[in-house]
């Protein structure tokens, strides 16, 4: 039997029973279709998460605080909590690790904000000059402040949009007026550009105001909660956290690694590791459409042998007339894989539509990947082949004699 | 052409042995128009089991041209079906939906003969069933049970088999159309010179043949040239 042959054939056979086929052909279609809609739904959250941890800045190192520890006790109260960095290790690293383009030393705190008849509660963020190349910050109306403001602890203030628009309204012009920021007055030199993000830290939601101006007039004191450093090049962030490390251990007169009063964290571990949560969610995803797809399988090896108990005179004919063993279950075995290529097409076609509608409509990012169209129709052939062989076994086994027998 | 030595048939149930045929020896020469006649569980089904390599003897052998059939394989007599032997059922066995010419065709797909050829060869076949071409592209589950048969029959002959095997080919029909059927065999058994093997339990039916052989209890009771045929001198009174 030449392939031609059996392709005619098997498509006769699937075509004179439009409606059975249909509905087995449904089964892969929602099974394929929904593992490239969930898998496209899962790596889109993934490629916009960690776009959206790209923008705080590119190749950021970022030094926080560690745990507080009093001497000779065993407590800790956890990361973050103690006072140990300063303005002079943010200048010791600026100075003296050639790998950091740029350091800007941060202090932030949350204050209510007044303007004229309005006012907000916002973080309100403690820098130098060189925060917005260091945070991918872009200035939008008038300008950041100068290293000399920052220095010297001038009253200007830059805004996030959300906080210009909740102060002054969205169409009026912030730049030039003046804000109160716990009753202290600050005059708005300037917008920063939106970088779209919601919810906790909040980039459009702050107030940036030189650095010396925050301690003097907020915190109080010399420390600091975080140095966002960036690296020359991707390729040096590991060797600038070591440097990083190794001078602060120093400056801190702490031989012990282990008792480091600082963490160093580095950004693409925060990518990786938001990257493994998104990861695990798209393979969750993957699983539940997996089933659904076994599940359309399973409808296939039903309608086959139910098929081949139907069709037992045929087989029975097909054999008397010279049909060997293999050509039988060859000609089943197409039909099932037939099946599974032509829901396979449809589910692709739907799961990718699918994908579409839920980024147009819902918003969420989606994007369908080569690799899990591959997958899926893979996976569709594999189910083809595995539900399909065992009743085109029994085909092939009937005995030509009961065959033609059967009622 | 076929030779068959003391064939037996034995089927085990558990500890039950049923023996269909008992050794049965005949020949059948190219050209014959044979019946074989018997009642119901005298073995004449398994005998064309046999013949038309459906099946294998327990014991002693059959030859068909000359090759013996007892040593081959399930696929090598698959090969000699499809080249030497062409079944007609009682239940015509058609593909329903397929079209007259198309089942016909259904052997030589099998054959592997080039697409090209198929159709042409299967309209000769229909021809010579003597299905009128209006019908060939009718489906075959609109036709009625003469012409179903008789499309069974160019399915039979498509291949230009060695021997055509009719297993009660009029059990399913009328008998004004049995007839004809029956007159369609004579016909390519004195016209085109097919080896026709009838199997049947009705006499009237065996009385078309030139020879007929009676099996009763597994064993060949009488096997004889029919009386009547050499009397009409071959002459079909059915016409």
């Amino acid at each position: 039997m030449k392939i031609t042959d059996l392709v005619e054939e098997t498509y006769l056979a699937l075509v004179s029973n439009k409606a059975r086929s249909g509905l087995t052909i449904l089964g892969i279609v929602i099974g394929i279709g929904s593992v490239i809609a969930m898998i496209a739904i899962g790596q889109g959250t993934q490629t916009s998460i960690k776009s959206s941890i790209e923008s705080l800045g590119s190749n950021l190192v970022m030094v926080m605080p560690g745990a507080q520890r009093t001497a000779g006790s065993p407590v800790s109260s956890g990361r973050g909590s103690a006072q140990t960095l300063t303005v002079e290790d943010s200048n010791a690293i600026k100075d003296k690790i050639s790998l950091a383009k740029g350091v800007a030393p941060v202090t932030s705190g949350r204050y209510q904000i007044t303007a004229k008849g309005t006012n907000t509660n916002t973080q309100v963020v403690g820098t130098n000059a060189e925060y917005p190349a260091v945070k991918s910050v872009s200035v939008d109306q008038g300008t950041f402040f100068t290293d000399q403001q920052a220095k010297s602890g001038a009253k200007v203030a830059v805004l996030g949009p959300t906080t210009a628009s909740d102060l002054f309204g969205s169409s009026s012009q912030p730049v030039g007026q003046t804000i109160k920021i716990k009753g202290m007055e600050f005059k708005v030199i300037g917008t920063t550009v939106t970088k779209g993000g919601s919810g906790f830290n909040n980039q459009d939601d702050m107030v940036y105001i030189p650095l010396a101006a925050a301690q003097r007039y907020f915190t109080g004191s010399e420390y600091i909660s975080t140095i966002n450093v960036q690296a020359v090049d991707e390729k040096s962030m590991a060797e600038l956290q070591t440097q990083i490390t190794a001078l602060l251990l120093e400056r801190h007169n702490i031989s012990d690694a282990t008792l480091a009063d600082f963490s160093v964290m580095n950004q693409a571990d925060i990518v990786a590791s938001a990257s493994a949560i998104t990861g695990t969610l798209t393979l969750l995803l993957g699983a539940i459409a997996g089933i659904s797809l076994v599940v359309g399988g399973i409808g296939i090896m039903n309608m086959m042998l139910t098929n081949v108990t139907e069709r037992t005179r045929e087989i029975g004919l097909r054999k008397a007339i010279g049909a060997k063993r293999r050509e039988i279950s060859l000609q089943f075995l197409a039909e099932a894989i037939m099946l599974t290529f032509l829901g396979g097409l449809i589910g692709i076609t739907m799961g990718w539509l699918i994908a579409l509608g839920v980024s147009h409509f819902a918003n969420i990012a989606t994007e369908v990947s080569l690799s899990s169209v591959a997958l899926a129709f893979g996976v569709s052939a594999l189910i083809g082949i595995i539900f399909g062989y065992y009743p085109a076994q029994r085909a092939a086994a009937l005995n030509p004699i009961e065959a033609l027998r059967y009622e | 052409m076929i030779d068959c030595k003391n064939l037996k048939k034995t089927y085990k149930n558990g500890d039950n042995e049923t023996t269909v045929l008992k050794g049965v020896s005949f020949n059948i020469e190219a050209g014959e128009f044979v019946a074989i006649i018997g009642p119901s569980g005298s073995g004449k089904s398994t005998l064309m089991h046999i013949l038309g390599a459906l099946d294998k003897a327990t014991s002693g052998d059959y030859f068909l041209d000359g090759k013996n059939m007892s040593t081959l394989s399930e696929d090598e007599l698959a090969e000699i079906r499809k080249n030497k032997i062409g079944f007609v059922f009682q239940s015509f066995n058609l593909l329903p939906r397929a079209t007259a010419l198309r089942n016909v065709m259904l052997p030589l797909v099998y054959a592997g003969m080039p697409r090209s050829e198929r159709a042409a060869r299967a309209r000769v076949a229909l021809k010579n069933a003597g299905l009128d071409e209006k019908y060939y592209d009718r489906r075959s589950n609109q036709l009625s049970g003469g012409q179903m048969q008789r499309v069974a029959i160019a399915r039979a002959l498509v291949n230009d088999p060695s021997i055509i095997l009719a297993d009660e080919p009029t059990g399913n029909l009328d008998t004004k159309t049995g007839e004809i059927v029956l007159s369609t065999f004579q016909e390519l058994n004195e016209k085109k010179h097919h080896t026709i093997i009838l199997i049947t339990h009705e006499h009237d039916v065996a009385e078309h043949a030139d020879r007929i052989i009676f099996v009763r209890d597994g064993e060949i009771v009488e096997d004889k040239k029919n009386p009547r045929k050499i009397l009409a001198g071959h002459i079909n009174y059915n016409d």
